[in-house]
């Protein structure tokens, strides 16, 4: 029987969304941000599974399969969103982004 | 071998080197200043998370880390890179994004947060995983009996997101006068 | 018979209704017989009802009527009823005579003016307030009249609305009047409270029972009736409103502020002599004020130039008589005086308006001169008044009350030498200052052409004035026990206690009533030196500085005006136009202005910047999460 214990897994788990948080709010390039927010995404679930494999539950491992879903839809449209700022505005610079200021 | 056959040691040992490779190959994907290296680099978190699932007992989400993380997110993020397409000169650029002191902010609000966190992890009662592993047949049950309307909204988001990307993504050129993101 | 009191009062009332609701539309000779007719239809139906009285009085000389309950609250049970005494029957009968009398006369003299039924509809429902107040048996009802009069005054004074002194003078006269009725008001208030009902005898019964000679309540008490009486009679302090009320019609002046709504303090103090008869010191204060009156408006009417404000300080000048008597405790003397000065004080001021209006409405008596010939009918009737204000020795009736206020001043116990020697020379400025006029306006040279033809709704009232002012001292007192024998004797007796008097000895007795006569006839004799004879006397004087500056101080009515201006009035103006500018919405506006500022300051956080954004969020969590940590 493994026991592993559960304060390791959620302390990897804040570290990694610790991590991507820093990407978020450091990086300029809208790719790595969304590559950031990919990062948080994914130490979420890293949370849930934790949480599933303390009970033996599989709600866990579906909690992260939702998560995934929702990542991978906000993704795609967040890439699309990437693909019409740079065909306009000519840079993928976030703080470009800023025409709703005030 | 199953899971619960293995020797205990086998997947503690296997824990912390798949969560200490995630992390630093995290560090490194969010510091890279060339977009490729960083997808690479976010892989390589991905897979290690991968082994941290499966150390955890849960081997289905290990392989849905992997196909959809890492295969399905990230080569969407591939084709984005290439399409944008960062120049010859993109690692200059960045750098000149990037100054080091842009990193103090950032630091500082996430070692709070991070104190935050391991200060109530440390004083709530975690307690132990419970050495089984939760094989995908359980997860499937559970999936399509008490999760069944979880299901369908998910398949609703995506949909949703796949018209939403679809849309906004098109190329006409007819709103090329207009611009920016309206 | 005495049932049918209430007509006396219905019927002017019938008449403002009538001229109030159909005056517009009916003709002036129409308007005019309705407003006279209704007062003088009352005045026969009192002289009927005070005729049978001094035949065949009732018990105790008094009746009492009561109409119906207003106000139905115990303890104050106040019911709508009128009394008729000795002394109401005076009044009522001075009051519609005199006023019947000047409605007449204005009758011709208001023709021209455009509001002809309003002003008789105006004077109308004066005659009936003030009616009210001196039948009134409930003080509650004495209130109702009084306030009623003051109203009436407000809108006669200011009968001439387009012109601005007018509304000055009747805001004026309504304000400072008002700060009397408050105190009178206060002080009806503490009768309710302390003695339960403020029935007029009921209240004086208990009054006499209840509180002890010279104790806080009746001097309280006392002391804000008196305060409400200076108001409306414009005494020192609250004279000040009274010289520019003359800027209303003349014949306002005459029946309002002459002979009638000025006396009502006078009134007041009478009727409510009992409660004052119970504290000494108002007594005395109510002397001293009548006597410093009288000398402080006899020294300005010597001064003035407009010939009614002359007369209006003669006017606040006799009823400090009044107020001396009664302070002294004559008070039938007070009332006798009262009557005698109605008469004259009316006959003057019409006498001054047939003047004034043939000398195309000039007031200045120095631009008149040598009117005797011109109007011979204008100035024997100003003289007979003249006479019988300054009390000319025997002919006169006013020579009869004032010596007897005179006399009572000297003799009675509450009197002192000084206030003795106040009222003389008070009379012997009366007699100069009234026949200065007299010599000013119908002697000397003439300087003005003046044309009126005066008709018999002119002449008649100022005849039968005339007849009053000389004869009505023969009728009442010097005629003892003959045909209307026993009324002041008996009659107003049976209403006022006799004054305490000291013991006099018959020599020095004798002094005194040789003194008052000799204080007119030297006050005639000197106005004649100073204004007709040696003007160069009263010329030189002017010249003087000193001189100069008491001509002013006298002049603008010892400066209480300016007093008034700087204490009140300016304080007052500043405050108002200060708060113009709304300084307390600033306070308001303050709200309105922190959440502008609140909107400039979140709105520095919509940066535009998505990383900024993100950082918020992340700074939100971390708060969030100490929050959860540490508590």
């Amino acid at each position: 029987m493994t026991n592993i214990p559960m304060d390791a897994a959620l302390v990897c788990a804040s570290l990694l969304f610790v991590t991507g948080l820093a990407g978020v709010l450091a990086r300029r390039n809208i790719i790595v941000v969304l590559l950031s927010i990919e990062i948080m995404l994914n130490a979420a679930g890293l949370a849930f599974i934790a949480a599933g494999s303390r009970w033996a539950r599989p709600d866990g491992q579906i909690m992260f399969l939702f998560i995934l879903a929702a990542a991978a839809a906000e993704g795609a449209v967040g890439l699309a969103l990437v693909l019409r700022q740079n065909h306009s505005a000519k840079t993928i610079d976030i703080d470009a982004a800023g025409s709703m200021k005030g | 071998m199953t899971y619960e056959d293995s020797r205990p040691e086998t997947m503690t040992i296997l824990f912390y080197i798949g969560a200490v490779l995630a992390v630093i190959s995290t560090v490194a994907a969010v510091t890279r200043l060339r977009i490729v290296h960083a997808v690479l680099w976010l892989n390589a978190s991905f897979l290690s998370a991968a082994l941290v699932f499966y150390s955890l007992g849960s081997p289905f989400a290990a392989m849905l880390e992997i196909m959809t993380y890492a295969g399905a997110v990230m080569v969407l993020f591939t084709f984005a890179i290439m399409l944008v397409g960062p120049g010859p000169d993109a690692a200059l650029q960045e750098r000149q994004w990037q100054p080091w002191p842009s990193w103090i902010g950032p630091s500082a609000t996430g070692i709070l947060l991070l104190a935050g966190f391991i200060f109530a992890i440390i004083k709530g009662v975690p307690g132990k995983t419970a050495g089984t592993s939760v094989g995908p047949v359980a997860v499937g049950a559970s999936l399509f009996s008490t999760y069944l309307l979880g299901v369908e909204l998910a398949s609703a988001l995506l949909l949703a997101a796949l018209i939403g990307a679809f849309y906004i993504g098109r190329r006409n050129d007819s709103s090329d006068e207009k611009g920016d993101m309206q | 018979m005495f049932g049918f009191l209430w007509i006396v009062i219905a019927l002017p009332f019938a008449g403002f209704l009538a001229l109030a609701i159909f005056g517009g539309r009916i003709k002036k000779s129409a308007v005019a017989q309705v407003g006279v007719g209704a007062t003088a239809l009352s005045a026969l139906w009192a002289l009927c009802i005070g005729t049978r009285f001094l035949i065949s009085p009732p018990a105790g000389y008094e009746y009492t009527q009561v109409l119906w309950s207003w106000v139905p609250v115990a303890p104050l049970m106040s019911v709508f009823s009128f009394r008729l005494d000795g002394l109401s029957l005076i009044m009522i009968l001075v009051i519609l005579i005199v006023a019947s009398l000047i409605l007449l006369y204005s009758s011709e003299s208001m023709a021209h003016e455009e509001g002809y039924a309003r002003f008789f509809a105006y004077m109308n429902l004066f005659v009936g307030c003030m009616l009210v107040l001196v039948l009134a048996n409930d003080l509650l009802v004495l209130y109702l009249g009084w306030e009623g009069v003051g109203l009436c005054s407000y809108l006669l004074i200011g009968f001439h609305y387009k012109d601005p002194a007018s509304i000055r003078a009747s805001k004026k006269a309504f304000i400072v009047t008002r700060i009397g009725d408050v105190a009178f008001m206060i002080g009806l208030f503490l009768i309710v409270k302390n003695l339960g009902t403020l029935q007029v005898f009921g209240a004086l019964q208990k009054a006499s029972l209840l509180w002890p000679v010279g104790s806080p309540f009746p001097c309280a008490v006392s002391l804000l009736l008196l305060t409400g009486a200076i108001g409306k009679s414009a005494q020192v302090p609250l004279q000040v409103w009274l010289p520019d009320a003359m800027a209303g019609p003349t014949p306002v002046s005459a029946l309002i502020h002459a002979a009638t709504m000025v006396i009502a303090g006078v009134y007041l103090i009478a009727r409510m002599h009992g409660l004052f008869l119970l504290s000494p010191a108002v007594m005395g204060m109510t002397a001293c004020i009548g006597a410093a009156t009288l000398l402080a408006a006899g020294c300005a009417a010597l001064m003035q130039r407009d010939i009614k404000r002359v007369l209006a300080y003669s006017t606040i000048s006799q009823i400090g008589y009044m107020f001396l008597a009664l302070g002294v405790g004559a008070f039938s003397a007070a009332i006798f005086h009262f009557l005698v000065h109605a008469f004259f004080k009316s006959l003057l001021f019409l006498a001054a308006g047939v003047v004034i209006q043939s000398c195309n409405e000039e007031h200045d008596i120095f631009k008149m001169g040598g009117l005797r010939q011109t109007l011979p009918w204008a100035f024997w009737t100003f003289l007979i008044g003249s006479c019988s204000l300054s009390a000319l020795p025997l002919v006169s009736a006013g020579f009869y009350s004032k010596d007897l206020i005179i006399f009572s001043v000297w003799s009675s116990t509450m009197g002192n030498g000084w206030l003795w020697l106040c009222a003389e020379a008070g009379a012997l400025l009366t007699a100069v200052y009234s026949f200065r006029v007299v010599f000013i306006v119908f002697f000397g040279a003439r300087r003005l052409i003046s044309l009126k033809k005066t008709g018999l709704r002119t002449n008649l009232p100022l005849a039968i004035l005339s007849f009053f002012a000389l004869g009505a001292g023969f009728i009442l007192l010097s005629v003892p026990q003959a045909v209307t024998g026993s009324f002041f004797s008996n009659i107003l007796n049976a209403v006022f206690p006799a004054p305490a008097l000291k013991n006099v000895a018959p020599g020095v007795s004798t002094l005194l009533h040789l003194i008052s006569p000799a204080a007119s006839i030297g006050g005639i004799i000197i106005a004649w030196v100073l204004f007709l004879k040696k003007p160069r006397i009263v010329q030189d004087l002017a010249q003087n500085p000193a001189g100069k500056i008491l001509h002013t101080f006298f002049l603008e009515g010892l400066w209480f005006d300016r007093l008034y201006a700087f204490l009140f009035v300016r304080p007052f103006v500043w405050a108002t136009g200060y708060m113009r500018r709304d300084p307390l919405v600033f306070y308001v506006k303050a709200i309105a202005r922190s959440a502008e500022s609140l909107h400039k300051a979140l709105s520095l956080t919509q940066t535009g910047n998505v990383r900024w954004y993100a950082a918020g969020i992340a700074l939100g969590a971390v708060i969030i999460m100490a929050i959860g940590v540490l508590l």
